[in-house]
């Protein structure tokens, strides 16, 4: 392996060199414009093929991928996009230079493949950082080359010029900061504080919301405008549930109440298995993975985990429910009343009864207490025999 | 049998309200009796051939007026079963059981020219636009005493029973929006313009249009509210009879107008501070009788009385 301090070559350049048919580019432009229709400036344009002019412009940018705590599941989310395939992406599009689990050297040849694509890149490239990175004890439950991975990370975003945390162990913390949280995992922007750090969180993220990134970057030197939470607002804009293709059952109330039961054969809405769809910001329900129309989890009956948001996935359990923040109506009708304030004679008849009888109630009641003369009668009594009594009583 | 000072003026003063509150109530009368028309009322048409119950209105409405929203039924779903403290717009569905043809009902407040609820209004918390018509709402003054709900044949104003200081709810065509010169919330989302804003006379010569286009088409060829109950500014088309989606036969004499001496024995709350000032009085008299009767037992006797 060679590494040249040349500048490197355009994408258009270097896919016309290697023959890579100009119709795939567009196809990929394509996905591309679908994955980022507003906020990114390479691909607010009228047609794919402005797009491809554009990023055909770009030198290819050069990437360097490092991996903690993590499953591998967002490499796997790159290797299966079929437009452009895995080849395609690492020699034509971008500059894949360091990637432990795609690069064929290992060991002592593998550090210095990295340190040496650190150095030939030094401040320009793009750090891609996938899964959590373990701080607890001095960060040893994780360690690259016997040096903590906390201490890799370092170094290296320190020479970074974008850092793209992929996923959402990256992005904070993920499924090994889940309670207990053993390692102490943390996302990256705990670690790197005096650096933007660009979260791409899911699990996995859609593989076209970082290649726009690095796109953006690579062509504009610019990063694209973010939320509170430091995600892309162009991918991270939508909520699962107002784009959901299964919205119709539930504003009809179709609901799913068990795996496998008639509504769940029949598409019905997820949202009482705990689908946290309601809460969940995410392109998922109108960007499916590996171009596969309902390849995303709704769309193959699992309820969504919210893996987008840091307080939902790992966080709340799965069949919980969320709260509907934004309730708009269902599709049913409430019934015009016609006949509110009748009275009918039935219902007269059943007040008169019960009304004379309380009526009648009380007048006997009433009869039973003593009238006024009975009352001084007795108290005239009273006083007469107490006075007899005792005829001696100073009177008070 | 000798008064004291302070039972005399009380008893002065609980005798005198009644009758002060009695003569004040016909002179306060006497200055509102024909309500002003409004210069240049403007109003609403909706047309329920048009309405396809899309519902946008609703959040719409909910959105523009700030409204929580009613997830009562199932803790999902916007879906309130009638006008409520958090609905002021809704739509409804007439769905007959035979095969007669269904349709949809758009209810919200009816602006009446002369309207009931104003006349019951104690304390003018609502009032009658004198530029516009609409019939607005003061919440300073509301008292939450539900006249106006009792009094409107719509049965639009709706009470806000889970206060603790409750008023009461009810739609003032988007007043503020108006004010700032946008249409009402409702007849600017309505996809198919079902629901429409303009002056009443524009509508009405409007609606007229449209049932002379299609003279079967809409019921009895006419359209409600240009003199229901003396005339409202949301007028209705429709090709299903009024009294099916809601709209009750009022005649055409205002309300108001039926309720000559009604509305003034409550006008300032009268009739009620009346009898509880009578019923004040009465108390007071029996308590100073009784007291009486006390006194002179304690001197024929030498006791106090034992009651």
């Amino acid at each position: 392996m060679t590494w040249s301090r040349k500048p490197k070559p355009t994408v258009a350049a270097h896919l016309k060199r290697c023959g890579v048919p100009r119709r795939d580019f567009l196809q990929f432009c394509t996905q591309l414009m679908v994955a980022a229709p507003w906020g990114l400036a390479i691909t607010e344009k009228a047609t794919a093929a402005e797009v491809a002019r554009e990023i055909g412009q770009a030198r290819r940018p050069s990437v360097i991928w490092l991996h903690f705590q993590d499953c591998t599941g967002c490499s796997e989310t790159l290797l299966r996009t079929s437009k452009p395939d895995l080849a395609d992406l690492i020699l034509h599009v971008i500059s894949l230079d360091y990637h432990e689990t795609l690069m064929a050297a290992c060991g002592h040849q593998a550090e210095a493949a990295l340190s040496q694509a650190v150095r030939n890149n030094a401040g320009k490239f793009v750090l891609v950082v996938e899964g959590s990175i373990p701080t607890k004890d001095q960060g040893i439950y994780m360690k690259l080359a016997g040096r903590p991975a906390l201490n890799v990370l370092q170094d290296v975003a320190a020479q970074a010029g974008a850092i793209i945390a992929i996923g959402s162990c990256a992005s904070w913390g993920g499924i090994p900061s889940a309670d207990p949280n053993p390692t102490g995992a943390v996302g990256v922007d705990e670690i790197i504080r005096n650096k933007p750090v660009i979260n791409l969180p899911g699990c996995p993220p859609n593989p076209y919301t970082l290649l726009g990134v690095v796109f953006q970057y690579a062509r504009k030197g610019t990063l694209p405008e973010l939320d509170e939470l430091h995600r892309p607002k162009f991918a991270y804009d939508r909520v699962i549930h107002d784009h959901c293709p299964r919205r119709a059952h539930f504003d009809a109330g179709r609901f799913v109440m068990q795996y496998g039961d008639e509504g769940h054969r029949h598409g019905w809405c997820l949202y009482k298995l705990g689908c946290k769809g309601p809460d969940t910001h995410a392109g998922c329900s109108t960007r499916h993975f590996n171009e596969i129309p309902d390849v995303w989890p709704i769309g193959i009956g699992a309820p969504c985990i919210g893996c987008t948001e840091k307080h939902l996935a790992f966080r709340v359990p799965l069949f919980e429910q969320v709260p509907i923040h934004d309730a708009t109506p269902p599709d049913t009708y409430p019934p015009v009343h016609t006949t509110t304030g009748s009275i009918s004679a039935p219902g007269v008849a059943v007040v008169s009864v019960i009304g004379g009888a309380l009526g009648g109630a009380a007048w006997v009641a009433a009869r039973r207490f003593r009238s006024e003369e009975e009352t001084a009668s007795i108290i005239k009594a009273n006083l007469q025999s107490s006075q007899k009594d005792n005829p001696n009583e100073e009177v008070r | 049998m000798e008064l004291t000072r302070r039972e005399a003026l009380l008893g002065v003063v609980s005798r005198c309200v009644p009758v002060a509150a009695a003569l004040a109530v016909p002179a306060a009368e006497a200055a509102e009796e024909t309500p002003s028309q409004p210069k240049a009322p403007v109003g609403m048409l909706y047309d329920a051939t048009l309405c396809i119950g899309c519902k946008a209105c609703v959040v719409a409405c909910a959105e523009a007026n700030d409204l929580p929203r009613d997830v009562s039924l199932d803790g999902l779903h916007q879906a309130p079963e009638d006008l409520n403290a958090f609905t002021k717009n809704i739509i409804k569905l007439y769905k007959p059981t035979d095969n007669s043809p269904d349709s949809f009902v758009k209810q919200q407040c009816m602006h009446c020219l002369d309207p009931a609820c104003v006349a019951a209004c104690p304390f003018k918390a609502l009032w009658k636009n004198d530029a516009n018509g609409l019939v607005a709402w003061e919440p300073s003054r509301c008292i939450g005493c539900r006249y106006c709900e009792i009094a409107c044949p719509y049965h639009v104003p709706k009470f806000e029973w889970d206060r603790i200081n409750p008023k009461i709810v009810k739609c003032e065509l988007c007043r503020p929006r108006l004010a700032k010169g946008y249409e009402p919330a409702c007849t600017s989302v309505c996809p198919t313009h079902a629901v429409i804003f303009g002056p009443r006379e524009d509508l009405l010569h409007k609606a007229k249009e449209r049932i002379e286009q299609s003279p079967n088409k809409y019921f009895e060829n006419r359209v409600y509210g240009e003199h229901e109950a003396g005339g409202t500014q949301v007028l209705y088309l429709s090709h299903v009879p009024f009294e099916d989606i809601g709209l009750p036969s009022l005649g055409t004499e205002p309300i108001p107008a039926r309720l000559k001496w009604q509305k003034r024995i409550y006008k300032f709350l009268a009739l009620p501070l009346l009898m509880y000032a009578v019923l004040a009085s009465v108390m007071k008299k029996n308590w100073i009788d009784h007291r009486k009767e006390m006194l002179e037992e304690e001197r024929r006797t030498g006791l106090r009385p034992q009651l």
